[in-house]
């Protein structure tokens, strides 16, 4: 993408001097600011207990900044948390799958809840389930899936429901180490397809690097700066990508960006 | 249907065998009618008095129906109350829970004060059985609600409506079978206890009736016959549940289910 393209798109979501921090404990984010555009896949890395989870609570609307502004879409007047409620797709670290309903059900949790009828979302669904890999799942229940298949369902579920903007919260954290692998590269395919907005939250350098345009390093706290690393790496990527210099290039400026504090204090390793 | 069959053939053998021992013990060791019947007494009782059997049957199972109705009703009112008001889930919770630990026989004359000899109080007794474990279990099961799945649907942007009835609701009806359940198995107790009270007609006035004349087969026809009673409306509601809940188990989970059911 030229840079000229670059500029002309829209901000999908734009963070202004966002302060928060629960009742009685220390800030977790002090005047930060961040943008990202329509159509880019942004990972925000940071340690455990950095409040990454916090972070996308806020942008989802479920939680107030005590100051500063988080728009999401092109309307930047409009700030109220009421407002982004049913505009953000949402996947959380456990999928959060309801064991009542089938996958087919499952998946059309969110545009039922937008008002589309249950009939027509069962049609959007289906068509969208081969190109998920969830081919004939459709009368399954969630636990007769496996974990990387419960996740897809999961990542349908916000694809469908959300706006333009999707938050995924750590998805892959709770899979095994080869699923992860298929997972991340199955996230790949269906993004180059797709075409979301992705902010994608996660503790580990290289699924950040494999994935996105441009990760975020939160590295300390309380988060007021995010260090920023373009990811150049080319498209398509596949696993083999991980193994490639630039790769590592980067992985090791990524790493950089931590201060490390010999790990005597609360600073968990990555 | 052919695997419970099998599962259940293991109790059904086991029962025979309780049967055959109590024929045959009464029997060998000559034990008076009046402190054990034998059974073969008991079944001919059964059979000899069938018709006014089977009235007094159907009048403790009117009660004990009826009583659960009221209760499945009111029980579920009060728990979906306890859920949506975090005043009554500080207040009128921890009063219901700990109102189990009343002793319920105690209170039931009282019954007998406030709505008489007639089947009101056969009823009131029943609902004072059955409520507590219906409205405590489906208070649970609204607790139990996964809060990711609500998160999840308000950031979908979901009203208050939407998600008690796509995901309160759902998650409280496991809760809610298990309270049904017990309460579905003890609502047969609660009827006879009415009935002791004091009435005219039920099983339960039939065994103490009989039991003041010494008439030992009879009195056993009348508790055989309770007992069958509660073991029908407890399955009844298993089966009511399996129906509704099963598909959201799967398979490998159905196994264990039918162990639990066994159990019980």
């Amino acid at each position: 993408m030229s840079e000229a393209n670059e500029n002309e798109r829209h901000n999908a979501l734009s963070v202004r001097g966002l302060t928060y921090s629960f009742p009685g404990e220390p800030t977790l984010f002090e005047a930060l600011d961040f943008d990202i555009k329509q159509g880019e896949f942004v990972s925000v890395l940071a340690a455990s207990g950095m409040g990454k989870t916090t972070l996308f609570r806020l942008v989802a609307g479920l939680l107030f900044p005590q100051s500063g502004t988080i728009a999401v879409g092109e309307s930047q007047d409009s700030a109220a948390a009421a407002s982004k409620l049913g505009k953000v797709g949402y996947m959380p670290q456990r999928d959060a799958l309801m064991p009542w309903r089938t996958v087919l059900d499952n998946a059309a949790l969110g545009l039922e809840i937008g008002g589309t009828t249950r009939r027509e979302a069962r049609r959007r669904v289906l068509e969208l389930l081969p190109e998920m890999g969830l081919a004939g799942t459709e009368y399954k229940y969630p636990d007769e899936l496996s974990g990387g298949m419960r996740q897809r369902v999961s990542f349908l579920r916000s694809l469908l429901g959300g706006g333009e903007l999707l938050l995924l919260d750590e998805p892959f954290s709770a899979l095994d180490a080869m699923t992860r692998v298929s997972m991340q590269e199955w996230l790949l395919q269906v993004w180059e397809q797709h075409r979301k907005t992705i902010l994608f939250i996660t503790h580990d350098a290289d699924e950040a690097l494999l994935l996105s345009d441009r990760v975020l390093v939160a590295a300390k706290s309380p988060v007021s700066i995010l260090k920023e690393i373009e990811v150049t790496l080319p498209r398509p990527r596949t696993y083999e990508t991980v193994m490639n210099e630039n790769f590592i290039g980067l992985k090791r400026e990524l790493l950089g960006h931590f201060e490390w504090d010999g790990g005597n204090s609360k600073g968990r390793s990555l | 249907m052919k695997s419970s069959l099998a599962k259940s053939t293991p109790v059904l053998v086991f029962v025979l065998l309780l049967a055959a021992i109590w024929e045959a013990g009464t029997t060998f060791f000559d034990i008076p009618h009046y402190i054990i019947p034998k059974l073969s007494d008991v079944l001919l009782s059964i059979w000899d008095n069938g018709r006014l059997l089977g009235k007094h049957f159907a009048v403790t199972l009117g009660e004990a129906l009826l009583g659960l109705g009221i209760s499945a009703v009111f029980g579920t009112l009060a728990a979906v109350w306890i859920e949506s008001s975090g005043l009554a889930k500080k207040t009128i919770y921890p009063l219901i829970v700990a109102s189990q630990t009343i002793p319920i026989i105690a209170l039931s004359p009282i019954m007998v004060m406030w709505f008489g000899y007639e089947i009101g109080s056969k009823v009131a007794v029943v609902i004072l059985f059955t409520f507590f474990p219906i409205a405590v279990n489906t208070a649970d099961g609204f607790r139990a609600a996964d809060p990711d799945i609500g998160e999840l649907m308000r950031t979908m942007g979901a009203g208050k409506r939407q998600l008690f009835l796509k995901w309160k609701i759902p998650s409280a009806l496991p809760g809610f079978f298990t309270g049904l359940k017990m309460a579905a198995a003890i609502s047969v107790g609660g009827a006879t206890l009415g009935e002791w009270l004091g009435g005219e007609s039920g099983l339960g006035m039939y065994t103490k009736r009989s039991s003041n004349l010494l008439r030992g087969e009879a009195v056993f026809s009348g508790v055989l016959l309770l007992s069958l009673m509660g073991i029908v409306l407890f399955l009844s509601v298993q089966w009511a549940e399996r129906a509704i809940l099963a598909p959201r188990r799967s398979l490998k989970n159905k196994d264990s289910q039918c162990e639990r059911g066994k159990l019980l």
